[in-house]
């Protein structure tokens, strides 16, 4: 039994079983190290993916549900994008560890929210823990990509 | 106080160069310890007792496993020295007969597939005779009825200057309380782990999360019973720290070395669960504080007087040193002529406590800080007037008896964040708003402050750190050093220190990877010393270089990037000896008395008042941090982005510590909460904007007078949070977290 789907753009066909993590199979066999493993419960938000332009920590979708999914995981974002300009140059990345997850949450938001309001940004990132920054880099990064807090 | 002394910085974003780690994190590209490629690995778990100390009897194997699969280490596989390398040997790499907590290693295991692992590491049981009655609490062990080592005290110190008892004849007020703080996690998000590889030479490579590959290389080298020729440790992307990596890494790379001796060549993996991080690695020391503080009817202070005690848990570690930080901040950053602080760190069954952003500093600050509240209340006056009687100014004796020089701003930080909260405004506002009886109750409250950066006392004199720069026949400089960027942003901070010093851009400058076969011993990432002290060596480094080659390759000046690129290719041709090393010789005016906990204790306090406002509901009792101002002299802000990052970031610790983290332990002393989804730490949804305010008067040791800065956010959250609370409710509060349990029993008992 195998699995098919798309990541980032491409076809991949998986032989695991379907109950193995979807965390386990990008990182072991697509090498897609960028999604990483925080608590393995789906508290941290380290493992975050789209998975059809939805937020899922990866860590808890079973392999079998992917079927025809398109996943993109932070080595499928665009490389130079405003968002990724804007973590670099408000200090929205410290250890980095949850910034992959980050990048993707923020694209969910965005993509939700073209103008979000702190209040909104707030909610979207909620389930990603930050241990290092307290937040509020982060959210100054995704509202210079915004233009600015719909709120504040 | 004029502040016209120091510079407000406003500039943050322009005046700050990209993260040069940036990019890398945002693709997802930095290689963090389980990223690393390595073919045909082992993953390693560890074997630990179950009881809160004692003996273990036996270890049996279940045979119908079939063990010749698995690599198997204990304690008899141990070549050099069966003992954790920290200041004291008392802590076993692996327990061979007597244990003193639950959770101590004592078989490893290592097999390629992690599944198989899971199962054997079922089908090893411990016979374990344990200790009739296990230590967990600070006064019991201070009773000593048990004895884990005699009098259960790993060191007791004592800073006394003038005459309590003088001081509590002056004093015309005087406040008592007990204060209690929780041990907290640290929380970095990647756990921690190791690998090691057996080289064909037969020396042992160990990569890994951890802040100080020399503490590692020297738990190796005492551990392998090898020579540091055959050791070598390099750090790899490290997913944040927090004080969390500084101690414990050397206990996991003594086990993934020793798997891998016994591997076969074959390397071996020990990466931590989340649970197994937060059951056995070191957290912030549990706290006890008597406190008693007298002073005159105008609010001079007469005395102060504490008794503070930490739980160290059952081995020495750190816990010294975390003491003696505490000790030394305990009476805060104020005048007072009699003083006594009474420290001790105390043997438990806990599993040993460690470091922690502050290092003893939070704690004993919080019983100081709130203390200093309840003061104010009795002498029915204002806190922020109560502390701006005290604060010391120039020229005043500090606690440790040491003469305070301009480097002084605890009035200007007040003055501050005074102006910048509106203070009294918003006083008067939450009184009126509290008397009007909505649904929640609102307090504004402060805390003030000051943090020593680098070692306490003659630590760095011991430490003779060296920091080497090496110049590249392209023009280009590396930076040979073992101090690690783990998120904190010493990476970019130290690049541009020593691009400002050679005269560069920073894309010619480069910091090594800390490996310890490249860079010399510059000390261990810790007590915000990295860019004072290791910063200050870089740019005296710097120095070094700029004259050799002025003096050996006609470096003109002044000189641009082309011409320095120039000289270094002529250095290169003719000397071969491109690198130079520059080493730590302490300030002249650093006297410091280990004994007696007088005289110059660092090189440099960073000042600071923080005030928190908050919103209490009164149905709930859930607390609501409204708005945070940070108001921070630090000297000078190298990168002001760093910097506010560094802050907000030990600000939302801070608030954690004082509102949400709480570890609980089992009846085995074990951490009992242990998954993130009921140890609580501060989401996006708990935590707004902080208001951060940079203060540089440009006097610190470091670079261009710049000051540690990573500690000493986390010292003034949880006071300023618990004396905003008290103030909503009226109630007294002498613990955290202030959870809403816990005001409701306070609520309770003030309505009976």
């Amino acid at each position: 039994m195998s699995t098919t789907m798309r990541i980032n753009g491409k076809a991949f066909q998986s032989s695991s079983a379907p109950n193995a993590r979807l965390l386990d199979v990008l990182r072991n066999e697509c090498d897609l190290k960028g999604t990483k493993e925080g608590c393995g419960e789906g508290e941290c938000g380290a493992c975050a993916v789209l998975v059809n332009g939805r937020l899922v920590n990866s860590c808890l979708v079973p392999l079998g549900q992917m079927e025809r999914a398109e996943i993109t995981t932070v080595e499928g974002l665009p490389e130079d994008s405003a968002l990724a300009q804007a973590f670099v140059q408000c200090g929205a990345t410290q250890c980095g560890i949850c910034t992959p997850g980050m990048m993707l949450a923020a694209t969910a938001l965005l993509a939700e929210y073209a103008n979000p309001t702190l209040e909104e940004i707030r909610w979207g990132l909620s389930g990603n823990l930050c241990r290092c920054t307290g937040y509020g880099r982060i959210y100054a990064a995704i509202a210079q990509v915004a233009g600015g807090f719909a709120d504040v | 106080m004029s502040l016209t002394l120091v510079k407000q910085r406003t500039d943050q974003q322009t005046a700050s160069p990209r993260r040069v780690d940036g990019v890398a994190k945002i693709r997802g590209t930095a290689l963090y310890v389980d990223d690393l490629p390595c073919a045909d690995v082992l993953h390693g778990a560890t074997v630990r007792t179950t009881a809160a100390g004692g003996t273990l009897q036996e270890v049996v194997f279940d045979p119908a496993i079939d063990w010749s699969e698995f690599v198997v280490v204990t304690a008899r596989d141990i070549p050099g020295m069966n003992a954790v390398k920290l200041l004291e040997n008392d802590q076993v790499v692996l327990v061979d007969r007597a244990f003193r907590h639950a959770g101590e290693a004592v078989v490893l295991l290592a097999h390629a597939d992690p599944e198989k692992l899971g199962m054997a590491l079922k089908g090893v049981s411990l016979v374990e005779l344990p200790n009739t009655a296990p230590i967990f609490d600070i006064d019991a062990a201070l009773a000593a009825q048990q004895e884990i080592i005699p009098g259960n005290i790993y060191t007791d110190y004592l800073l006394d200057r003038g005459d309590v008892a003088e001081g509590e004849h002056l004093a015309d007020v005087v406040i008592e309380e007990r204060f209690l703080t929780p041990s907290q996690e640290q929380l970095y998000i990647e756990p921690q782990g190791m690998l090691a590889h057996l080289q064909k030479d037969g020396s042992i490579l160990v990569e890994g999360s951890m802040q100080c590959p020399y503490y590692v290389l020297d738990a190796l080298v005492q551990c392998m019973g090898m020579d540091k020729d055959h050791l070598r440790v390099v750090q790899s992307t490290t997913g944040g720290a927090f004080g969390g990596k500084e101690d414990y890494p050397s206990v996991i790379a003594c086990h993934a070395a020793l798997l891998a001796l016994k591997a076969g060549g074959r390397s071996v993996k020990l990466v931590y669960e989340r649970g197994e991080d937060l059951r056995v690695t070191p957290k912030r020391h549990p706290s006890r504080t008597l406190i008693s503080l007298g002073a005159n009817k105008a609010g001079e202070l007469q005395f102060i007087d504490m008794d503070f005690a930490i739980d160290g848990g059952a081995y020495r570690t750190l816990s010294p040193v975390v003491l003696s930080r505490g000790v030394i901040h305990a009476p805060g950053p104020y005048k007072c002529p009699h003083i006594r602080v009474r420290g001790r760190a105390v043997a438990t069954n806990h599993p040993p406590f460690g470091a922690f952003r502050g290092f003893g500093a939070p704690q004993s600050i919080f019983a100081m800080e709130v203390a200093m509240d309840r003061l104010a209340r009795k002498l029915a006056m204002d806190p922020a007037e109560l502390r701006r009687i005290n604060l010391l100014r120039t020229g005043d004796v500090n606690p440790t008896g040491d003469v305070v020089g301009a480097d002084c701003f605890a009035h200007a930080t007040l003055d501050v964040a005074l102006e910048h909260t509106h203070y009294y405004q918003r006083l008067a506002e939450y009184r009126a708003w509290n008397a009007a009886g909505h649904q929640t109750r609102k307090g504004i409250g402060l805390a003030t402050f000051a943090h020593g950066a680098g070692f306490t006392g003659n630590g760095e004199l011991h430490l003779a750190s060296r920091v080497s720069l090496q110049a590249l026949a392209n023009g280009h400089v590396e930076i040979l050093c073992s101090n690690t960027e783990m998120g904190q942003g010493a990476a970019t901070t130290l690049v541009q220190i020593a691009a400002d010093a050679l005269g560069l851009p920073m894309d010619r400058v480069h910091l090594a990877q800390a490996d310890t076969s490249r860079v010399p011993n510059s000390g261990p990432t810790v007590a915000s010393r990295t860019c004072m002290v290791v910063g200050e060596l870089i740019q005296k480094a710097a120095g070094q270089l700029l004259q050799r080659l002025r003096e050996t390759a006609e470096l003109a000046a002044p000189h641009d990037a082309q011409s320095f690129a120039a000289a270094c290719a002529r250095l290169c041709a003719v000397a071969g000896d491109t690198l130079v090393t520059a080493q730590y010789q302490p300030p002249t005016d650093m006297r410091w008395d280990e004994q007696a906990f007088l005289g110059r204790a660092y090189a440099s306090y960073a000042w600071a008042a923080y005030i928190a406002e908050v919103e209490v509901d009164v149905l709930t009792l859930e607390t609501r941090v409204l708005d945070f101002t940070a108001v921070q002299e630090i000297g000078d802000a190298v990168h002001p982005v760093i910097v506010q990052g560094q802050i907000e970031g030990g600000v939302a610790q801070g608030i954690g510590y004082a509102l949400y983290e709480d570890v609980l332990w089992n009846e085995r002393g074990v951490m009992a909460n242990d998954r993130l989804t009921n140890y609580i730490i501060p989401t996006s949804a708990d935590l707004g904007f902080m208001h951060v305010v940079l203060l540089e008067g440009g006097l610190g040791a470091g670079p261009k007078g710049a000051k540690g800065v990573g500690e000493l956010p986390m010292d003034g959250p949880a006071p300023a949070i618990v004396n905003a609370i008290q103030q909503a409710l009226d109630i007294d509060i002498c613990q955290i977290p202030v959870k809403p349990e816990m005001l409701l029993e306070l609520t309770m008992s003030r309505g009976n």
